[in-house]
């Protein structure tokens, strides 16, 4: 019996699974209530199903068809990004829209409606999703597109696996000159410095992203380092580079390794590092540009057995000091995390019902599990997304209450009605209880 | 570097074994040709659309019911007619009974039987006679750690396998002068989606792993081959416990 997990090893339970090999498999055979799973690469409880089963996708990678004139790919919904990758990139494609990690499923991604470096350029993956068969646990199965129940469509882009079970799906490439980028690293002090950059790069530059330090107050409150990318002209190395992980974090590391000064010494070791490529155009591979974490094998297991928390949320760009406040939060409890992200969300607007990125300004990062104070400032965060109307990310979540799910997303009741009867996550278990 | 080797057609029979499709990915890769038999003509399909987009060269796919013996002659015709210089045969294919049901029913023993090692005798004899006149052929099989040593939890399996095993030890002397191989291939437990307990998870190998374990071993004309490695020291330690103290054992 193997296990399954979220990411982020929060909460722990034991999953039951079924993995079918093929993708005429009867959904019909199984009992109970239902999940997909992709690979696990959620953070928190909305890949899970602790007290039914989850539907491992992952033998289902098959790829169907491949238009290398239009660039159109057709593969089951268990293929991984990094097998499409390495498929697509010697042909000149490339993923329309990719996360931080090339370790998700293209159904995960589907469901998860992910966004990347691009998002102000490209939007959300759903945008370049031509179209996906959906099984549903009435034995149906749904061809959904722009065109084609729109509905369903709509609903199962962000729809966090609820709606059905995504058997294939049919994604828009994007041409790309060569494997690599090129880079530009800038300094920046302060938030307000972040947006200027932000502005400025996101009209002349397909990726932008910016690390931000969440240890460092005092003059060095919020500096960070702001990057933007573009796909090279120049193919400077014909020979083509894999970047497998090569260190690899075998089990969990003691929580004692994880501390406010640990912390705050990466910070300021990796900002001191990476200022000294300040104004150069640097040549990276793909791989290195999208996917730094992937090159340390189990990088989650770093926060020891106890996991950790993710929290995601977006702002409207108007609320430049709601940022600042939560900043601040963070900065105080010491809690403060290695990655923190910060990006600025465009205005493409996701065919998704419940897709999280919408225009603003979206901060990501991770806090070691401590327990109550750690859920106390995570509770302190929501009421300021809550006030300045953002959002908070469920594919990253574990913890969210349900009036702040609401508030999150208050078209959930329309979604609701597309939501196949048989499935269901914890998550979703937990924000939609009913009380009576 | 590009390397400058020649492809080869090889033929697979199981070809829906998920460890097969991915040795069928690799030989894809390196541009090979391949005549895929398997049960399903759906599933057979779509690893051949697959595969032929990684980079076949070509795919014929066949449908046989291995277990229907009579039919093996008229299945290695249909082979020849799609080529004459097939370069490896790999043998995928395989159950895994119901122990306790089996000691119950001769009936599922015997089907047990037939599936994992009268089905594949039977094909290796007309194969045998055909490559005996040819040179530098391979033929590679799939058995399995539990053809090593009979116990309780499933030997009816292990019977299958084991004698499996023994037959081929017998046909690749017969081959060697040939110049033909035959790789037996040990596969420990494969396949683990991540798994938490780390402990646990170390026997557990992922079906890539083993189908790049395989395709070497192919390559090179192995002879008896565990995958992974360590699988042949585990083997080693529990052939080698007295059967006056195993036939004591809970295995």
């Amino acid at each position: 019996m193997t296990s399954y997990t979220s990411w982020a090893y929060v909460p722990t339970s034991t999953q039951k699974a079924i993995k079918p090999a093929w993708m005429d498999f009867d959904l019909g055979a199984t009992t109970g209530s239902l999940l997909p799973y992709g690979n696990g690469r959620s953070y928190g409880d909305s890949c899970l199903n602790s007290s039914g089963l989850v539907i491992d996708s992952k033998s289902l990678n098959r790829f169907i068809s491949f238009d290398t004139e239009q660039g159109i790919l057709r593969c089951e919904a268990g293929t991984m990004f990094a097998d499409i990758l390495q498929f697509i990139v010697p042909t000149g494609w490339f993923l329309p829209v990719t996360p931080g990690t090339k370790y998700v499923t293209l159904g995960g991604a589907i469901a998860n409606d992910v966004h990347g470096k691009n998002h102000h350029h490209d939007g959300t993956i759903g945008r370049h999703i031509r179209c996906f068969e959906l099984l549903r646990s009435d034995g149906k199965s749904l061809i959904c597109s722009p065109k084609e129940n729109t509905d369903f469509f709509a609903a199962t882009i962000g729809g966090l696996g609820l709606t059905g079970f995504i058997s294939w799906a049919e994604i828009q490439l994007i041409k790309i000159p060569s494997p690599f980028m090129s880079v530009e690293t800038t300094v920046f002090h302060g938030l307000e410095e972040f947006q200027t950059l932000s502005e400025q790069a996101n009209t002349n530059h397909r990726y932008s992203v910016a690390w931000l330090d969440c240890a460092s107050s005092g003059k060095d409150f919020a500096r960070g380092l702001f990057m933007v990318g573009d796909h090279a002209n120049s193919d400077k190395e014909e020979k083509e580079r894999v970047l497998e992980p090569k260190i690899s974090v075998p089990f969990n590391l003691p929580k004692q390794m994880i501390n406010k000064y640990s912390v705050k010494a990466f910070n300021t070791l990796y900002f001191n590092k990476n200022r000294l490529n300040e104004g150069k155009i640097i040549y990276q591979h793909y791989d290195s540009f999208f996917y730094p974490l992937d090159g340390i094998g189990n990088w989650n297991r770093i926060y020891g057995s106890q996991g950790f928390y993710q929290y995601q949320f977006v702002v409207p760009s108007s609320q430049l000091s709601v940022m600042e406040q939560a900043l601040n939060k963070i900065v105080a409890s010491g809690l403060g995390s290695f990655l923190a992200v910060l990006k600025e969300f465009g205005d493409l607007p996701s065919p998704g019902m419940l897709s999280f990125p919408s225009p603003g300004l979206c901060l990501a990062l991770d806090f070691a599990n401590r327990g109550e104070t750690t859920l106390a400032l995570l509770q302190q965060l929501d009421q300021l997304v809550i006030n300045a109307g953002g959002k908070v990310y469920p594919a990253k979540d574990v913890r969210m209450p349900q009036a702040a799910f609401q508030s999150y997303y208050p078209n959930y009741e329309e979604f609701e009605a597309y939501i196949d009867p048989r499935f269901i996550s914890d998550f979703w278990r937990r924000v939609s209880e009913k009380k009576s | 570097m590009k390397k400058n080797l020649k492809t080869e057609t090889i033929v697979i029979f199981g070809a829906t074994s998920e460890v097969a499709q991915r040795v069928a990915r690799i030989h894809a890769k390196a541009g090979d040709s391949m005549i895929l038999i398997a049960r399903n003509q759906t599933h057979l399909d779509s690893i051949k659309a697959d595969l032929l987009l990684r980079g076949a060269s070509n795919i014929d796919s066949l449908y046989s019911d291995f277990d229907n013996m009579k039919e093996h002659q008229n299945l290695l015709k249909q082979i020849e007619q799609k080529s004459e210089d097939i370069a490896k045969y790999y043998f995928f294919y395989g159950m895994l009974p119901d122990q306790k049901a089996c000691e119950n029913s001769w009936e599922m023993t015997y089907d047990a039987l037939t599936t994992n090692f009268l089905s594949v005798v039977s094909l290796l004899t007309h194969i045998a006679n055909k490559v005996e006149k040819e040179t530098d052929r391979g033929i590679i099989v799939i058995s399995s750690v539990a053809g090593d040593r009979g116990r309780q939890s499933n030997y009816i399996y292990g019977t299958g396998k084991g004698a499996l095993t023994l037959f081929l030890q017998g046909l690749r002397n017969r081959l060697h002068p040939s110049n033909c191989t035959v790789t037996t291939i040990k596969p420990g437990f494969i396949d683990t989606p991540m798994t938490k307990d780390f402990d646990k998870g170390i026997l557990w190998a992922s079906a890539d792993k083993v189908a790049d374990d395989i395709y070497k071993a192919a390559a090179k004309g192995k002879n008896e081959v565990y995958t992974p490695r360590f699988w042949a020291v585990i083997m080693l330690v529990i052939k080698s416990i007295p059967e006056a103290i195993f036939k004591r054992l809970n295995l």
